[in-house]
């Protein structure tokens, strides 16, 4: 089955390039956008079938290596 | 001194602190590869040199702090063995879990390359021997990913336990946490672990050894390094 898993910055750390990218937004004009946070996503492939099971596998990955907690959160989004 | 200089796909320098370790130490280190998984035998100190490991992706240091090799480092920390991250060495440090908190990207988000000044904070580690207590040096830095971060409590705890050994301070010596060049938070360059056999920081000591190229501040730190080995 495939999976998306979304890392994101917690919401308390400063995130410079998701302020960058906010200005460079403001600059271009480009209307209404109040704030911008840059994040990750992984596009896995599991060669299971048991959504359990998938998701175990992923939050297991996320733990070991996507994402690091100290300073990031994960999501895991199961697609079919 | 019988030290190894790990060598990740990346690392590019290597070459610089096998230099300042053979200058100082008399001795040529061990250059050992990431995909080994045991450390020469009799390792006294192991380095982990500046880079870029695996091109930095996904965070600066993630891939090559889970490379073989560093369960044999891991083994070698617990055993109260010397282990020396400068530069993407602490970032991979902190990845490993050998070290708290994470660096992030700088805080005014420019690749930094230029001296710094530091106040080295306590000279009784094995890494700052041959320091004066609060004296200040000069080390060069080079990081795109510099900005040290960590709760709140992990803060305190470096803070209470005395674990910040190298600090950006401004040129009169003081620290200004709100103009620190790469925003890292309490003006932390550099931290050791508990038992203080574990020393991660961002500047480069090993390029300011060679009065050819100019200061040589960093050499007191191998120099340190070399005594409490001899003294040991």
């Amino acid at each position: 089955m495939k999976a998306r898993v979304l890392v994101t910055l917690k919401s308390a750390v400063l995130d410079p390039q998701g302020k960058a990218i906010e200005g460079a937004l403001r600059s271009l004009g480009v209307p209404g956008v109040s704030s911008v946070r840059q994040g990750k996503v992984f596009d896995v492939e599991l060669d299971t079938s048991d959504p359990a099971k998938a998701e175990a596998t992923l939050k297991d990955a996320c733990e070991k290596l996507l994402a690091n907690t100290v300073i990031e959160t994960y999501r895991i989004e199961l697609v079919d | 001194m019988k030290s190894a200089v790990l060598v990740f796909p990346g690392s590019n320098r290597e070459g610089d602190v096998a230099r300042a370790l053979h200058m100082v130490s008399g001795v040529k280190p061990a250059m050992v590869w990431h995909a080994d998984s045991a450390l020469p035998q009799g390792t006294d100190l192991v380095v982990l040199p500046g880079g870029f490991s695996y091109g930095d992706y996904l965070r600066c240091g993630a891939i090559a702090a889970r490379a073989p090799i560093m369960d044999a480092v891991r083994a070698h920390a617990a055993r109260g063995g010397l282990v020396l991250g400068i530069c993407n060495g602490f970032q991979i440090l902190c990845e490993s879990g050998l070290l708290p908190g994470v660096l992030v990207r700088n805080a005014r988000l420019r690749f930094i390359c230029r001296e710094a000044l530091l106040k080295v904070e306590r000279n009784d580690t094995p890494f700052t021997r041959r320091y004066a207590r609060g004296a200040i040096v000069r080390y060069p830095v080079a990081h795109g990913e510099g900005n040290y971060t960590a709760d709140a409590q992990t803060l305190k705890r470096l803070e209470d336990e005395g674990r910040v050994l190298f600090r950006y301070v401004m040129p009169d010596g003081h620290r200004d946490d709100a103009q620190v060049l790469n925003g890292a938070a309490n003006s932390i360059a550099g931290i050791v672990s508990e038992k203080l056999n574990v020393l991660g920081l961002m500047p480069h000591p090993e390029n300011h050894v060679d009065p050819l190229v100019g200061p040589t501040d960093g050499r007191a730190l191998f120099e340190s390094l070399v005594g409490a080995l001899e003294k040991a």
